[in-house]
């Protein structure tokens, strides 16, 4: 049986306040107001469509044999990277074999689901199991509708061929039309829209509806036995009318978390199905839809498993990991739309070598500390003489990922001197609880969670940026402790 | 074991420059001040310097690679000069190669000079650097107050004291500097505060205050040293001779390994045992008269208390609030303003601990003299940070003692 066989999600812990970002562009924009409402997802300063991409990879792949995953599949339209490959870079960080495929997906908002629809097929073909991850830090113009109603977050969904499987793939339909609604150039910053009643009604009413309509004929499933229809399409009433004019019924189809993430662009159908899949009951039918010069169906059947395959926090769970933030100019800065006097701290350079970042790159990205064969013991980084202070044994450490370990605070301050985008630096020593300890940054964190002994679970975080070159250089960040009980004793497995 | 060097090696002469924001004066300016009152005071001819060893912390900053920079400033007679880097000890480490030579036999005299130009970054706090490529990637690019915060955190929790408690005794350590530095003419910062004052200044890196922290500025220090025969017959009398010189350097146990706390410096107490060791102190509490020790930090002085061997464990803070520490107590720290008043003008500020307890020996401190006369005075330069540093310890005393 050909299906999903794990998902998983990511979203930053900062939401955005909409009625903060329309008061702020009250005077300008007065029309902004009628989109003032809830909030969406913030990616932090360091965080990328990569990062958030690593992270909902490590929630799908919670408790699992990575060595599993055969093809690693990145789809986004806001890559950090033009020319490296960003799913390489996700790979790394997930300390996957070097003997993986990997790809990068872009070009469209109908990436994700095309991503998904080619993992499916592909497995079907017998390319084994693909981890089909899609992200999106959604980019957009100051005082646009985009900066509203968009919100940053990513899923990651396991395909493959199994016994048994979360959700059966009964089939999949596409069509491609470069139906212009907007567009993004080589080297333009924002996307350049067009009229949203002509998108709304010569787009979505026309598009959608007939190639949804083509898919259930296809597997042979009537609309009206549809139990879930995820589409995200952000504009008001749009997923109610064009369900209705597949012929599924108004009741099933699902709210597209405008209020409390946003729409994550390529990224939103994949995290509407991981959400779905939280509670889907054996049976059930799921049509999800992805729109962008032209439009993807896939159709599902959930099966027993369903929940089974939300091995971490899922989507409702890190909605759940919420910190409102009111203050838009920080979403800003954070975003580099406002180029703030960051003081001469700033001006440190941060060129990376590339060289040594090669060498090093299980530490730096896998976060891969070393086991003395002999001792057992654990340190990080690994180095060619143990540091154990009675056995200086030589040669003898071998690879000891560290980055799933729970670890707790040894000590820690509040830097308001040294430069961050997010000032103060939160950082101090963290010792894993299975041994191995460094000093590393703290994210996502206000001044009560900082405390000697809270515990701790590391995330992939952008460390710095260099921007006299352009280069991201990406690290491990320690943030408290997220997991429930289950799922920390699924990720200890 | 070695025997040590205790009573081989004499200081002939010691000179400081005026340390503070020295907008006026450059790495040279400020080396020729410092050795101008050291040669005067050594009473020999630059001739007769056989080696030199210049120690600068960020060589980047201000004078740039090699030993040249020493050797041009002063016209040296092309002498061997070696440039010496070691974090923040790096003005001590400068003394031990001067010391060292002229104990092996290598030198009859030998100069140590440390010089620190900072204030040329633009900016307040030590400049932003790379610590290596390798750590780069994989540490944290923290400033020198939030790596030494780390302490106060770990102590509290160690030692179960409160935060405010803790905070009221690094408060005490500051006003203390304060008020004896107000009374060194040379010291950078010589105004008194008070404890509310140190207590409400803004927060540097948490718990750090502002007056939790020492300046930055430019100076220079710098030392002659000798056998204690040739200082003899040189004329020298009353003679300021080594008694110990130790430095013990961290090996990324603290970092990486297991067992460490954060709450103390490993390095201090092992170069502190051995320096004891080496000068034949047994009860340092007892015998020590004097300390300069590297208060960076307030928490640094108070936790160095424990590491020095001076206040038992987890008992600084009621020393520090006791006033143990207090010019007029029973044993001074920083009688002479400290890090704290004179800035830490790194490559400077070892030398800058020693030629106040040569001062203080001799009694040529002025109004800040310890009435009671000093016998052994102890030094404590430390580089890096809690997790991975240089510690450096030197005791010096009249001869005989």
């Amino acid at each position: 049986m050909i299906g999903i066989i794990a998902c998983g999600a990511y979203v930053p812990r900062l939401r955005l306040q909409r009625q903060a970002v329309a008061d702020a562009h009250a005077w300008f924009a007065p029309g902004l107001r009628g989109l003032a409402r809830g909030e969406r997802a913030m990616a932090g300063w360091d965080e990328d469509a990569v990062t958030l991409a690593v992270e909902a990879a490590r929630d799908c792949l919670t408790g699992l044999d990575r060595a599993r995953v055969g093809r690693l599949v990145l789809a986004s339209t806001s890559h950090p990277y033009l020319d490296r490959q960003n799913a390489g870079i996700a790979k790394e960080a997930l300390n996957l074999p070097d003997a993986v495929a990997t790809l990068d997906v872009g070009g469209s908002q109908r990436a994700g689901t095309s991503a998904l629809i080619d993992a499916l097929q592909a497995a079907r073909g017998g390319a084994g199991e693909v981890l089909c991850v899609a992200a999106e830090k959604r980019r957009a113009q100051p005082a646009s509708e985009l900066e509203l109603v968009g919100g940053d977050a990513a899923a990651a969904l396991l395909v493959g061929e199994a016994d048994e499987v979360g959700a059966e793939f009964l089939g999949a339909h596409s069509v491609s039309i470069d139906f212009v609604d907007h567009f993004r150039a080589e080297g333009s910053e924002f996307d350049y829209g067009w009229e949203a009643r002509w998108v709304r009604d010569e787009g979505y009413a026309k598009i959608a509806p007939a190639a949804i309509k083509a898919a259930l004929a296809k597997v042979g499933v009537a609309p009206a036995d549809v139990d879930a229809f995820l589409m995200g399409a952000p504009m008001r009433g749009v997923n109610e009318a064009v369900a209705k004019a597949a012929g599924i019924p108004a009741g099933v189809v699902r709210e597209p978390l405008a209020q409390v993430l946003g729409e994550a662009g390529t990224a939103q159908p994949l995290i509407l199905l991981a959400q779905a899949l939280e509670t889907a009951k054996a049976g059930e039918i799921l049509v999800v839809v992805g729109f962008g010069q032209g439009c993807d169906v896939l159709v599902l059947r959930a099966r027993a498993s369903a929940a089974g395959a939300m091995r971490g926090l899922g989507v409702s769970g890190w909605l759940a990991r919420r910190k409102p933030e009111p203050n838009y100019i920080k979403y800003l800065c954070f975003n580099g739309h406002l180029d703030i006097e960051r003081g001469m701290r700033a001006e440190f350079d941060q060129k990376a070598a590339l060289t040594a970042l090669y060498r090093s790159r299980k530490a730096v990205m896998a976060l891969v500390g070393g086991r003395c064969t002999k001792t057992g013991t654990v340190q990080f980084p690994k180095s060619p003489i143990s540091v154990n202070q009675n056995d200086r044994a030589i040669g003898t450490q071998e690879d000891y990922p560290l980055a799933d370990r729970l670890a707790r605070i040894l000590t820690h301050t509040a830097d308001s001197l040294t430069f961050s985008p997010d000032p103060p630096c939160y950082y101090g020593a963290i010792e894993f609880e299975e041994g191995g300890r460094m000093t590393v940054e703290f994210g996502d964190v206000d001044a009560d969670d900082v405390v000697v002994g809270a515990p701790v679970r590391m995330m992939f975080r952008i460390k710095a940026v260099d921007d006299n070159r352009g280069f991201t250089k990406y690290f491990w960040k320690a943030v408290p402790d997220y997991l429930p009980a289950a799922a920390a004793a699924m990720a200890a497995q | 074991m070695a025997s040590g060097i205790k009573d081989r090696v004499a200081i002939l002469g010691m000179g400081c420059a005026k340390f503070g924001e020295r907008w006026d004066a450059d790495a040279e300016t400020l080396m020729v001040e410092a050795f101008q009152e050291c040669i005067a005071d050594a009473g020999i001819d630059v001739s007769e310097i056989g080696a030199a060893w210049l120690g600068v912390g960020f060589d980047a900053q201000n004078i740039g690679p090699s030993g040249i920079p020493l050797a041009m400033a002063l016209r040296l007679p092309n002498i061997a000069v070696t440039k010496v880097e070691n974090y923040c000890a790096s003005g001590t480490e400068s003394f031990r190669g001067a010391v060292y030579a002229v104990a092996s036999g290598a030198c009859d005299i030998a100069l140590a000079m440390g010089v620190e130009k900072l204030k040329d970054t633009g900016y307040g706090g030590l400049p932003v650097r790379t610590r290596g490529t390798a750590y780069d990637m994989v540490n944290v690019t923290g400033s020198a107050p939030g790596f030494f915060a780390q302490l106060a955190s770990a102590y509290r929790a160690k030692h179960g004291v409160a935060p405010e408690e803790l905070k009221r005794a690094m408060a005490h350590v500051s006003v203390k500097s304060h008020a004896n530095g107000a009374k060194n003419p040379k010291a950078h910062l010589r105004k008194a505060i008070t404890e509310e004052q140190a207590l409400a200044a803004p927060m540097i890196a948490a718990p750090l205050g502002l007056f939790d922290c020492c300046g930055v500025s430019d100076g220079a220090a710098c030392a002659i040293v000798t056998t204690p025969e040739i200082a003899k017959a040189l004329g020298k009398t009353d003679l300021v001779t080594v008694k110990a010189l130790q430095l013990s350097v961290s090996n990324g146990w603290e970092l990486q390994g297991a067992g460490w706390d954060g709450s103390y410096f490993h390095t201090t107490r092992i170069a502190a045992h051995k320096a004891y060791a080496e000068a034949g102190i047994t009860d340092p509490r007892r015998q020590l008269s004097l300390m300069e020790v590297h208060d960076c930090f307030s928490i640094t002085e108070l936790v160095t208390m424990e590491d020095l061997g001076v206040s038992p464990e987890g008992g600084a803070v009621k020393d520090v609030l006791d006033g143990v520490f207090d010019a007029d107590g029973q044993i001074p720290c920083q009688i002479d303003g400290g890090l704290k008043c004179f800035g830490h003008p790194i490559g400077a500020s070892g030398l800058r601990m020693i030629y106040e307890n040569y001062l203080q020996l001799l009694g040529r401190a002025g109004e800040r003299q310890r009435q009671q006369q000093p016998v052994f005075g102890l030094s404590h330069n430390l580089g890096g940070m809690p997790n991975q540093n240089v510690s450096a310890v030197a005791i010096v005393g009249m001869q005989g003692a």
